[in-house]
């Protein structure tokens, strides 16, 4: 299944485990969250995005232990407030 | 009490026997069939699978992605070339037996999803905001700490303007996907750490699309590819592991 002439369609393979075909983190969101879900014989909660949220938390934590910015509008606020203080 | 147990992959059809394939642990994979249903399946070691052992391992990303890798292999191998319709990771049974008593008893629901998914395949789209590093010049430098922060301020409002308009840009490309698709389905936006890209993403959306619109889905992601605000990256085609529950119908 290859494109019409475009290199730049091909499916990616990319980041973390990026010799891989796959994205792993890709195939984490389908493989915990998808699928057809039967009670197995040994039953654990797969609760699916909690589980990929704890193991790639412990991947995040592994690989970048920095701190968190925030998100953009936090940022800009904290900037506001800066802004305010250096002012006044 | 058998030291093994039965992994369950997937559930197929018309796949007779599959032979040089190895599963989770290195196990051969081989098939089950009751009525025309077929169970991929392989033995795995049952210590490694043991309940409490299940749920600490989950935690373990090493074996977590070596898991992951293997039943993805064993799945996307086998739906290549047949109909299937991939389980959840880590579904396994005491034995053989009680895999096919799971597929007679299921018979009917198993028939159903396959049927859903026979002609289609799982589409992936992931939609980054493109970034604008507008870094300010050497000579722009500001004269005060004031200045500085309010020269600051704006390049936040604008990276959260320039994050709006990629929202709606996104929304438009799922809006033209969705058209295309016999279901969509919805997955956690990748957070840039995970994704391993710089830009932030806007859209993580899966499409359920029939085999013969795929010239039309490429062309439609080509159409975006100059695009000013969003950079949009297409993966597949998956085995259709966002539509294959049981359940749920076309969303």
């Amino acid at each position: 299944m290859t494109g019409p002439g475009s290199g730049e369609l091909e499916p990616r393979a990319t980041t973390l485990f990026g010799d891989e075909e796959v994205a792993l983190v890709d195939l984490l969101d389908r493989l915990l969250a998808g699928g057809v879900v039967l009670a197995g014989d040994l039953t654990i909660s797969l609760a699916g995005v909690d589980l990929v949220r704890i193991s790639l938390r412990a991947l995040i934590t592994s690989i970048s232990p920095v701190e968190r910015p925030g998100t953009l509008a936090a940022r800009a606020e904290r900037a506001d407030r800066e802004l305010e203080a250096g002012d006044g | 009490m058998s030291d093994t147990l039965t992994y369950v992959y997937a559930i197929a059809r018309d796949v007779g026997t599959v032979s040089g394939l190895r599963g989770v642990g290195g196990g051969p994979v081989r098939t089950l069939e009751i009525d025309g249903v077929t169970a991929v399946v392989s033995d795995v070691d049952r210590g490694e699978f043991e309940e409490r052992a299940l749920e600490e391992r989950l935690e373990d990303l090493e074996w977590l992605a070596a898991t992951a890798r293997a039943h993805h292999h064993v799945v996307d191998t086998v739906g290549r070339d047949h109909l299937v319709a991939p389980l959840a990771l880590a579904t396994v049974y005491f034995d053989d037996d009680r895999v096919r008593s799971v597929l007679a008893e299921g018979r009917e629901t198993f028939a159903a999803v396959l049927d859903r998914l026979a002609g289609r395949a799982e589409w992936g789209i992931k939609v980054y905001a493109r970034g604008r590093r507008s870094a300010p010049a050497e000579e722009d430098r500001p004269r005060s700490g004031a200045e500085y922060l309010r020269a600051r301020r704006k390049a936040l409002r604008d990276t959260d303007s320039a994050l709006d308009d990629a929202r709606e840009a996104a929304g438009q490309v799922d809006d033209a996907v969705t058209a295309l698709a016999a279901a969509t389905r919805a997955h956690r936006l990748q957070d840039a750490q995970l994704s391993g890209e710089t830009d932030p993403m806007v859209l993580n959306q899966a499409y359920l699309l029939p085999v013969e619109r795929v010239d039309e889905l490429r062309a439609l992601v080509a159409s975006y590819a100059d695009h000013p605000r969003i950079r949009v990256e297409l993966t597949g085609p998956w085995v259709p592991y966002s539509f294959a529950q049981a359940a749920q119908g076309a969303s």
